[in-house]
């Protein structure tokens, strides 16, 4: 291996690091507030980035009759609590059921955009509930259950959206059409301006995150409610709205990292489970809790799967996934009495 | 085999013309299972053998799940090793080459076994040493990352034939008898099932059994009972990985050929979809679920890419269904609600104790010689406890000896239960030295405290809710005791078995709940699951009591009766310190008291001192004037 090969193998880590980087905030984000240990996070990728296939082919991506099938059904449970006796928050209900769903349905059977900007909005608009909605569907009605039970009710939601990834994509991966063809020679290195796109947005993103959290009252009620739920809610934060939010940040999150790679790599149906997994590993180098280690950690794991992908391409998988041995061991040195659980 | 009775035994109407007990219908079953396999057909028959495989499996994980409070995605890998480890020491001429003939043909699928399991128990310590004394997360989420890493690595390997996989796996020979069919192969898959559960059941019910339920209700209760919670969270971990090894030995040699399909992640969720939908804390759960999910996978690959009109693997979406509505609507499972469903014909056995005490003469139980009258038994010199820049303790020194009644009192937020933490090695202190029957105590767990003799109960009360009174005061006296997890499963502690519900019956009775020992700790009122607690810490026969809030909730006569058993126990020798906020029934018993204010000791003495001590009733009534600190007097 010479420098060259070696800086665009880095170069490569550092892209691919900056997804895995999404990923990890989402899933802290998500397991701080909700406790939910957020495995379907992937498919938000892949969803994402197929619907957006399908629009730039001039097709309905399948993921708006999943959206609005999930907002009919959680109509229909919000109706079913309130005649039941259980306080509905309508104003969120009728913003997740209805206004979004339908914003989505106009943007893509009426509006059908052809440009760029168009299309990716139109993408995040169809993403973004699905998380809300599938956290009422899936997590709320367990809200009081272990994070143990919690994990498995993820598992199992991982399998039935994979499930419906392919039902929906099929078997063939797609590409999408780059957000710039530029391409630049940075000291004899070629860099491509779709790298750039992706390292940008996700510093973008990283950056609004850090002022939504530190600046904005929502993001610190947010936090707040991942420090202390009962606290939060004796000082007046409606913690039930704050898994609806933490899940549509999340979905957010998935959909524009699906767009952000859909242009540099063909995205399957089942890729976004590898790169939520990844994402994973990073996070658990932050003990999912920490937003800046697990930054690290998805830069780490991006050079690590780099250069594996150069020295022992079939082993790239195995030595990434293998990663989150020693960083466990790591984390273990630092606890010496025994951690209840909650 | 009765492993259901458990939960009949909570849930059983009184009513109704019981038929039969879960004994004899696990015995008709297999008895009805032994006499119809040789007429079943050869698809049933075959089914039948990969349910019992799935369900040796799923059993691995009830006891993880259910029973253990962890939880594993990765076993399908297991299974994996243990196929691969069989199919490759069968065919490869390598492995002929080691072995040098040693080894004749017949034996080699012995040898596997021997492998798959020596790589399956050295695997499965390293990962649970690694994860397990982290959160109960970290371990679920490991096993995904290395169950997609060992399948990758099954089908990169060369020497493992990559994705086509080990062909020419041969049959098992027994005795001369070529186990080559799955008529033949699954009458050993159901008897290796049917002895698994035989041997899970039997752990369960014993002294190590009582120590592993224990790991699920918090580990700080277990960890005070002197239960290495950590290694039996490995053992467990690792005895769930070994039954899944077996599975797939036998599976190899059912099936003839490895490849790595079937060790994939999405089998390995399948696994434990088995365990969660059969019901998590029941074994027989395990043989339900495999049954059910194996029945409905074949039938969905059926029906679904008809009517799909695609073929793929979307029984996964129905799996997935099935599991959330599971999850949200039946939490404990399937086979709790199809024994509730059962309990009007299904007579719970009678407790099991007294007949198991007659048949075996009970075993003595390790005795503790208690300490003289007046020696030191604990004592914290100077030990403060600081949370970053907030001093909780402050350098507080304090004594116990043999034969006193300490109580240790002071308003809320005095720092009480944080110097309690660090005298029963629930937290380390920032500086300053505890001692325990003269031994530095610094750095040590909770268990280590258990062992010299502290006995403890916790101000919010830590019982097994579901299990009986006499189990949870059993556990107490886990440390008495030292049969271990194979002796359990074998059956060979009966004798200790009996000693220790024995000693748990006596200190039951003499705490006065005699009359409810046999009843889930649950349906107790709150007052007597305090007293639950404190025979459960006498059940371990200490020299040193702490006691939070002993008398919290208790009626008047109850607070009398336990006045009289402290004093009793008092007379006998022990050292019990109290914390407590009741100031009648500290002052009419206690010998000394120590007064804490803001983490600082403001007073200690008799009773009748630290009454008369200004500073107390300052901190108690809140800057008394003189008045009525005249009038205190």
């Amino acid at each position: 291996m010479d420098l060259q090969i070696a800086l665009l193998l880095g170069q490569d880590g550092i892209v691919n690091g900056a997804v895995y980087g999404l990923m990890a905030l989402a899933l802290v984000l998500v397991f701080s507030v909700t406790r939910v240990i957020f495995i379907p996070q992937g498919e938000f990728v892949a969803f994402g980035a197929l619907s957006m296939a399908m629009l730039q082919a001039g097709r309905v991506p399948a993921t708006l009759w999943l959206l609005l099938a999930l907002a009919v059904t959680v109509l229909i449970v919000e109706f079913w609590r309130w005649k039941r006796g259980a306080v509905v928050d309508w104003a969120s209900a009728l913003a997740w059921c209805v206004v979004l769903p339908l914003a989505a349905a106009a943007l893509v059977l009426l509006l059908k955009p052809t440009s760029m900007a168009g299309q990716t909005l139109t993408t995040l608009v169809l993403i973004t509930p699905l998380g809300p909605l599938l956290y009422r569907l899936a997590y709320r009605p367990l809200a009081d259950a272990n994070v143990l039970m919690l994990l498995i009710v993820s598992v199992a939601l991982h399998g039935v959206l994979v499930g419906l990834g392919l039902l929906f994509f099929g078997a063939e991966g797609s590409r999408t059409t780059a957000f710039s063809d530029a391409r630049f020679d940075i000291g004899g290195i070629p860099v491509s301006g779709q790298s750039l796109v992706v390292v940008g947005v996700t510093l973008l993103l990283v950056i609004a995150m850090f002022l939504f959290f530190g600046r904005s009252m929502v993001g610190k009620a947010l936090r707040a409610t991942a420090i202390n739920r009962v606290g939060a809610r004796l000082s007046g934060i409606p913690t039930e709205l704050s898994g609806d939010l933490s899940f549509a940040l999340a979905a957010l999150i998935g959909a524009v990292s699906g767009l952000l790679i859909a242009p540099l790599t063909t995205v399957y149906y089942d890729t976004g489970f590898l790169i939520g997994l990844k994402g994973f590993v990073a996070a658990i180098v932050g003990g999912l809790a920490s937003y800046p280690l697990a930054l690290v950690g998805a830069l780490l794991v991006g050079q690590l799967e780099a250069f594996a992908s150069f020295w022992a391409s079939p082993f790239k998988e195995v030595l990434v996934f293998t990663l989150i041995i020693p960083v466990l061991w790591w984390r273990s040195l630092r606890s010496h009495h025994v951690e209840d659980e909650e | 085999m009765s492993s259901p009775s458990n939960n009949i035994a909570v849930n059983a109407p009184p009513a109704g013309k019981p038929l039969v007990t879960p004994r004899q219908l696990t015995l008709v079953f297999v008895v009805a299972l032994a006499l119809a396999w040789g007429f079943l057909p050869e698809f049933t028959v075959s089914v039948l053998s990969n349910i019992g495989l799935y369900a040796l499996v799923a059993a691995g994980l009830v006891m993880l799940t259910g029973v253990g409070g962890m939880t594993s995605f990765g076993q399908a890998a297991f299974v994996g090793m243990g196929a691969y480890a069989t199919a490759w020491i069968c065919t490869s001429p390598t492995a002929a080459a080691w072995l040098g003939g040693a080894v004749s043909p017949a034996l080699l699928p012995w040898a596997g076994l021997a492998l798959g399991l020596v790589f399956t128990f050295a695997l499965a310590w390293a990962l649970g040493a690694v994860t397990l004394k982290l959160q109960g997360h970290y371990l679920p989420l490991c096993t995904i990352a290395w169950g997609l890493s060992l399948y990758y690595l099954f089908g990169n390997m060369e020497f493992l034939g990559g994705q086509t996989g080990i062909t020419g796996v041969p049959p098992l020979v027994v005795a001369g008898v070529s186990l080559a069919t799955p008529r033949a192969l699954g009458v050993v898959i159901w008897g290796v099932l049917l002895l698994a559960l035989w041997a899970m059941h039997n752990l369960l019910d014993s002294r190590e059994g009582r120590a592993i339920r224990a790991l699920k209700g918090g580990r700080l209760m277990a960890e005070s009972m002197g239960v290495d919670t950590a290694r039996h969270r490995i053992k467990l971990f690792v005895l769930a990985a070994l039954l899944a090894a077996l599975s797939g030995w036998l599976y190899a040699h059912l099936q003839r050929f490895v490849n790595p399909t079937p060790f994939n992640l999405n089998i390995g969720i399948e696994l434990l979809f088995m365990a969660v939908v059969g019901g998590a804390g029941h074994l027989w759960g395990a043989v339900l679920g495999a049954a059910l999910i194996t029945l409905l996978k074949e039938k969905l690959q059926d029906v679904l890419p008809a009517l799909l009109g695609t073929s793929g693997n979307f029984e996964v979406i129905v799996f997935g269904l099935l599991m959330l509505f599971v999850l949200q609507r039946f939490a404990d499972g399937l086979w709790p609600t199809l024994s509730r469903l059962a309990s009007r014909w299904v007579r719970n056995e009678a407790p099991k104790a007294a007949p198991a005490a007659s048949k075996a003469a009970p075993a003595q139980l390790a005795q503790r010689s208690l300490p003289a009258s007046g020696e030191l038994l604990l004592e914290a010199s100077d030990v403060s406890k600081r949370f970053g820049g907030l001093v909780a303790n402050n350098a507080i020194s304090m004594t116990l000896k043999a034969g006193e009644i300490h109580a240790l009192i002071g308003p809320n937020g005095a720092g009480k239960s944080t110097f309690f933490n660090m005298i029963s090695g629930v937290d380390d202190p920032s500086s300053g030295v505890v001692r325990l029957s003269g031994q530095s105590m610094a750095t040590k767990p909770s268990r280590a405290f258990a062992a010299l003799g502290l006995g403890r109960t916790f101000q919010h009360v830590r019982l097994l809710g579901q299990r009986s009174v006499v189990v949870n005061v059993a556990l107490g006296a886990h440390l008495r005791a030292k049969r271990g997890w194979l002796a359990a499963m074998l059956r060979l502690d009966r004798a200790e078995e009996a000693a220790l519900m024995a000693e748990a019956r006596r200190q039951i009775e003499r705490c006065g709940l005699g009359a409810h020992a046999d009843t889930p700790a649950a349906s107790l009122s709150l007052g007597q699951q305090r007293v639950v607690e404190i025979a459960r810490a006498l059940a371990g026969q200490p020299s040193v009591l702490l006691l939070d809030e002993p008398a919290a909730g208790l009626r008047h006569l109850e607070k009398r009766a336990l006045s009289v058993l402290l004093s009793q126990l008092r007379a006998e020798g022990l050292g019990i310190l109290v914390v407590e906020h009741d100031m009648e029934f500290v002052m009419n018993l206690a010998d000394r008291i120590t007064v804490l204010e803001f983490g600082t000791v403001i007073a200690t003495g008799t009773p009748a001192e630290v009454q008369a001590n200004p500073r107390v009733l300052e901190a108690y009534l809140g800057g008394a004037d003189d008045e009525l600190l005249e009038d205190a007097r």
